[in-house]
């Protein structure tokens, strides 16, 4: 087994084209369990972690934001970032714990594709699109085609994620999460709002309830001829519950060792209730 | 730094001090390298994935699980343990007496207070509650819970540890 911890991207594709099947690795806070618990046995490593311009994230000239897929969660909670992408910084403040937060990256979620990645329905709901870079080659993918399955993505093995691009919208969002405690918990049902006010859309995606992220496409199109997202002030709480009820029918949860699909189904209805309420309370 | 490391000898950067890591997989967790390799057995290991903070230490500024950082990978972070945070030389802590003399304002809290029952968390919560107070000297209390959601005690119920914590920061305020 090698361990290379290269200083910059070339020297990353470097050591990529040396040991091709190595396993990439940000934070290590999914890798490093695999290995404590001796489910893998990594031939060769690639850590991330000491790329600077991975470690970056910008504000671009085009109303968006592009973050570094080695910048840590605990960067996301606080800050412009804060202020720019709230839905984010809830999200980002939910992963495990302040250690887990300041070691944790979108790249590793991204990388490991769990449906329960609590990044990963946030970049859903904000049409997210991912940066791909080899050492020749450089694409960009939206998010909805980067995620194929559980655990499994359209990175091609010579590829880096470097990071991902997202709007900064005009509009209320935020993202809601159920698990057995409050903190350091992996999700049982997670659920991510956002208001596009200048397009006059919602957007709600749904982590841990689906072999991928969902995208409740028909509860977004029918909240739209229901409410005015502009300039609605609130809203009935029976359109909230009929809006949860519709977005849990879109829900394709199973029964697993964390939680039932029935009882993923309710949560999940109830969470997007919420978020949609918390968006039209002020 | 783009050669990659085998089998041979890397060195890690804990406590001020160079320490070479020998005859080491080079999979091992930072946790393993500092209690197996280094003999620091101050973090704790229960959990190995983690959830319980037991293993925390410092990197570079960061409070992180040692669990979950892979030690090969650390090369060139500046890594302090619980052994790190007392200020003299830890080499010259041999005896309980001359140990005693050297624990820092939250250890002496946390014994003052109570916060320690049987102790193995104990570790982590020290490096997590010098995290927070280098970075906050004046927390709220949701400050102090969320800094110490990653450590999990099932001795105490936290609230000796959340009053030594606040015994420390009225210290400190009264002192400066």
């Amino acid at each position: 087994m090698t361990v290379a911890v290269p200083l910059s991207l070339n020297e990353a594709f470097d050591a990529l084209s040396r040991t091709p099947d190595a396993r990439l690795i940000q934070g290590g806070t999914d890798l490093m369990v695999e290995i404590n618990f001796n489910h893998v046995k990594p031939v060769d490593v690639i850590a991330l972690r000491r790329i600077k311009e991975l470690r970056t994230w910008q504000v671009n000239s085009n109303n968006t934001i592009t973050i570094g897929s080695g910048v840590p969660y605990q960067e996301m909670e606080v800050g412009q970032l804060k202020e720019l992408l709230p839905a984010l910084a809830e999200a980002a403040r939910t992963v495990g714990s302040p250690q887990i937060r300041a070691a944790g990256t979108l790249g590793g979620n991204l990388g490991t594709c769990s449906p329960a990645g609590d990044g990963l329905p946030v970049l859903f709901a904000l049409d997210a699109i991912v940066h791909l870079q080899s050492a020749v080659t450089s694409r960009e993918l939206s998010i909805h085609e980067f995620m194929l399955g559980v655990k499994r993505n359209a990175r091609h093995a010579n590829e880096i994620i470097t990071g991902v691009t997202v709007p900064i919208l005009d509009g209320w969002q935020g993202y809601a999460k159920v698990g057995v405690r409050n903190a350091m918990v992996i999700s049982v049902a997670s659920a991510c709002l956002a208001v596009d006010k200048k397009n006059n859309s919602v957007r709600i995606a749904l982590g841990a309830v689906g072999p991928t992220i969902i995208r409740c496409r028909d509860a977004e199109s029918w909240l739209v001829q229901q409410l005015d997202l502009t300039t609605a002030t609130s809203i009935d709480t029976t359109i909230a519950q009929e809006f949860g009820r519709r977005v849990a029918l879109e829900s394709k949860p199973i029964d697993d060792h964390r939680s039932t699909a029935e009882y993923r189904r309710h949560a999940v209805g109830v969470l997007a209730q919420r978020l949609i309420t918390r968006a039209y309370t002020s | 730094m783009s050669e990659s490391i085998g089998n041979e000898m890397y060195t890690l950067r804990i406590n001020g001090q160079d320490r070479p890591v020998k005859d080491a997989w080079v999979g091992e967790s930072l946790l393993y390298v500092l209690r197996e390799r280094l003999e620091l057995p101050g973090a704790k290991g229960a959990c190995e994935q983690g959830e319980c903070g037991s293993c925390t230490v410092l990197m570079d500024g960061d409070a992180v699980c040692s669990c979950l950082v892979m030690a090969a990978t650390a090369i060139g972070a500046d890594i302090v343990t619980v052994e790190g945070l007392i200020e003299k030389d830890p080499s010259m802590a041999t005896t309980a007496d001359v140990i005693a003399s050297q624990i820092t304002d939250v250890q002496q809290a946390f014994i003052t207070e109570g916060g320690v029952q049987c102790g193995f968390c104990t570790p982590g919560l020290i490096v997590a509650v010098h995290h927070l107070l280098d970075k906050n000297s004046d927390p709220t209390e949701l400050d102090v819970k969320e800094s110490i959601s990653g450590n999990i005690c099932r001795c105490t119920g936290y609230g000796r540890i959340f009053a030594a914590v606040e015994a420390v920061v009225q210290v400190r305020k009264a002192s400066r």
